[in-house]
């Protein structure tokens, strides 16, 4: 249970974000397990508490506000929209480090389809704000520009998909892209596979296995068969675009400079100009409210772990090196598309951790 | 005080732990009827049997209502989150061998490892609209190792018992299991994924962290010299 200061410290944020002009919101803390699973994988099942409801099925003890927000924001709410939130949120931690499994969170979401850069700096400033009195590291990143690299590369549909599918899974991104460029090894059988499939038809290869049990059917077998013969064909992806991909991963600059390179790396990805554009556009628009980005640190991998909605500009504050952000947020437009089932609404979004800055 | 050793109740896995503390000078055996959970022990004092189901030995050496037990690896890292917090590994005992793996239908010839799988399951959750169904009973060891390997796309169905047959119900498409021999998967048209088990797992000999251990320096000594073991940090 949170400390009164906690709550007074979660009150002032709240006021905060009203005097901003957003509208307070509730959520529900038993969330369907469903949506949650289908959005963050299951994963999710290690870091939330599940329960059974014999009428709703899976329920969960709400592990954030995000997402029932966006989903209360999408079947009621008019545009542009501004909301805030405060509440605890539930999250099982590993025994032995000490971190809590109940914790306040106080959030702001905005909803706006006209002007992405002025979104990111309106919500990034209004939380350097809610924090200035403390002195805290902060850290940005644009996970909308790997995301663009991705998609400019030289490479096959399929290939380019893999990569974009698992961005926020920084290993298998790495393996995938090693691989790619003919850096990594085959995976594990495909020679194998390979071979049988220079000497037979896919067809006859799944056929010669009489018994099919299960929902995928012999078709999907085979198709993929001839997927994966079309694949071994696709050249390595170029040597300058590879280590251009490795160079933005691995930037970590302050914001003009990380501009600086981002144009260098645009020469080998092109297809990134509109991101860097747009990062260019959030830097004016923090300009023009009083934030100098030449003191924001930028880093090119940041926002691939632990916020996998996160597909635009993201952001963290940190009391101390190492330790769990204070507090975090982002922009989320593909989470809005997949709650949104055809529809969509650009947002951005963060929240603050009452119970850590009532600390310092 | 006496140190409680739980023990595995029945078939197979009680006769092979029985013939291994023999082995090493100490006489375990039932008494009673053989309908009736009790056991005695002879060649050392201070040790009480205590027979209960392989699956709940994790649980009691965790909870501290045994101080020993038998069982395997696989059931005391997967009902244990952190284990090794709870429970000391004394002895590997050399039978009740079986792996913990990752089968698919045999006619998957496009499967081979686990990048494959992790590609047929966002192809599958592509045209299926739901996530690639893994069932097992291995619900964290299966989520864990999928996800520390970076397959995506999936989800954990529950499954204690026949689990072979689930794909042939259509109630998921891939299964975790352990296996021995993989005769069983060979019969229902599966066929392990060429990886490293998710888990080597064997009868092992474990002490309870949690229990009580006061005034029990002794009768432990005198076990561990018997089966030749050393004492484990951080017990006494």
């Amino acid at each position: 249970m949170a400390s009164a200061a906690a709550r007074a410290e979660a009150a002032r944020l709240t006021a905060h974000f009203q005097a901003a002009g957003a509208i307070s919101v509730e959520a529900d803390l038993l969330q369907p397990a469903e949506v949650l699973l289908d959005l963050y994988g299951e994963d999710i099942r290690g870091r939330a508490y599940v329960t059974q409801d014999p009428v709703r099925g899976e329920v969960m003890l709400r592990p954030d506000f995000t997402v029932p927000v966006v989903q209360m924001h999408m079947s009621d709410g008019a545009e542009p929209a501004r909301y805030t939130y405060e509440g605890d949120v539930f999250r099982m931690q590993q025994a032995g480090t000490g971190r809590a499994s109940e914790y306040l969170q106080v959030g702001f979401e905005l909803f706006d389809r006209d002007n992405p850069a002025q979104a990111d700096a309106e919500v990034f400033a209004l939380f350097n704000q809610a924090l200035e009195k403390f002195s805290m590291r902060c850290v940005t990143g644009d996970i909308g520009l790997l995301k663009a690299a991705v998609e400019g590369l030289s490479t096959s549909d399929h290939r380019r998909a893999a990569l974009l599918r698992h961005i926020w899974r920084p290993t298998r991104f790495r393996a995938l892209l090693d691989r790619f460029s003919g850096k990594g090894p085959d995976p594990k059988g495909r020679a194998r596979t390979l071979d049988a499939l220079a000497k037979t038809p896919a067809r006859e290869l799944v056929d010669a296995v009489a018994e099919q049990p299960g929902l995928r059917t012999a078709s999907d077998v085979a198709a993929r068969l001839n997927l994966l013969a079309e694949d071994a064909s696709v050249p390595d992806l170029p040597a300058a675009e590879y280590e251009a991909v490795g160079a933005l991963l691995t930037l970590s600059q302050m914001m003009p400079d990380a501009l600086e390179e981002l144009r260098d790396i645009s020469k080998v990805l092109p297809a990134i100009s509109p991101a860097i554009s747009g990062m260019e556009a959030r830097m004016a628009a923090l300009k023009a409210r009083g934030i100098d980005p030449a003191n924001l640190p930028f880093e090119g991998s940041y926002g691939r772990t632990n916020m996998e909605y996160y597909d635009g500009f993201v952001f963290g504050f940190y009391a101390a090196d190492g330790a769990s952000p204070v507090a975090s947020g982002g922009r989320y437009d593909a989470l809005t598309r997949v709650l949104g089932q055809g529809r969509e609404i650009p947002a951005v979004g963060g929240v603050i951790r009452p119970e850590m800055t009532a600390l310092l | 005080m006496t140190m409680k050793l739980g023990i595995p109740s029945k078939g197979r896995l009680m006769e092979d732990t029985f013939a291994w503390f023999g082995a090493r000078g100490i006489t375990l055996s039932r008494s009673g009827s053989d309908r009736e959970y009790a056991a005695e022990v002879a060649g050392l004092d201070g040790l009480q049997l205590v027979l209960m189901s392989a699956g709940e030995v994790p649980r009691d050496l965790a909870a501290g209502r045994i101080h020993l037990g038998v069982t395997g690896t696989d059931l005391v890292q997967e009902k244990l989150p952190i284990w090794q917090d709870n429970v000391a590994e004394l002895a590997p005992m050399g039978f009740g061998f079986a792996d913990l793996v990752l089968a698919v239908p045999d006619f998957w010839v496009d499967v081979r490892g686990l990048d494959d799988l992790d590609a047929v399951a966002a192809s599958f959750r592509k045209s299926n609209g739901m996530r690639l169904r893994i069932a097992t009973k291995y619900h964290r060891l299966v989520r864990e190792y999928l996800a520390r390997h970076g397959v995506a796309d999936f989800q954990i169905i529950d499954s204690q018992g026949a689990t072979e047959g689930v794909v042939k119900n259509l109630t998921a498409e891939v299964i975790a299991d352990i296996t021995s021999t993989g005769e069983t998967l060979k019969a229902n048209h599966l066929r392990v994924l060429d990886e490293e088990p998710i888990l080597r797992s064997q009868a092992t000999l474990f002490a309870s962290r949690i229990a009580n251990w006061d005034g029990l320096n002794g009768p432990l000594t005198q076990l561990l010299e018997a089966l030749d073991l050393q004492r484990p940090d951080g017990l006494f």
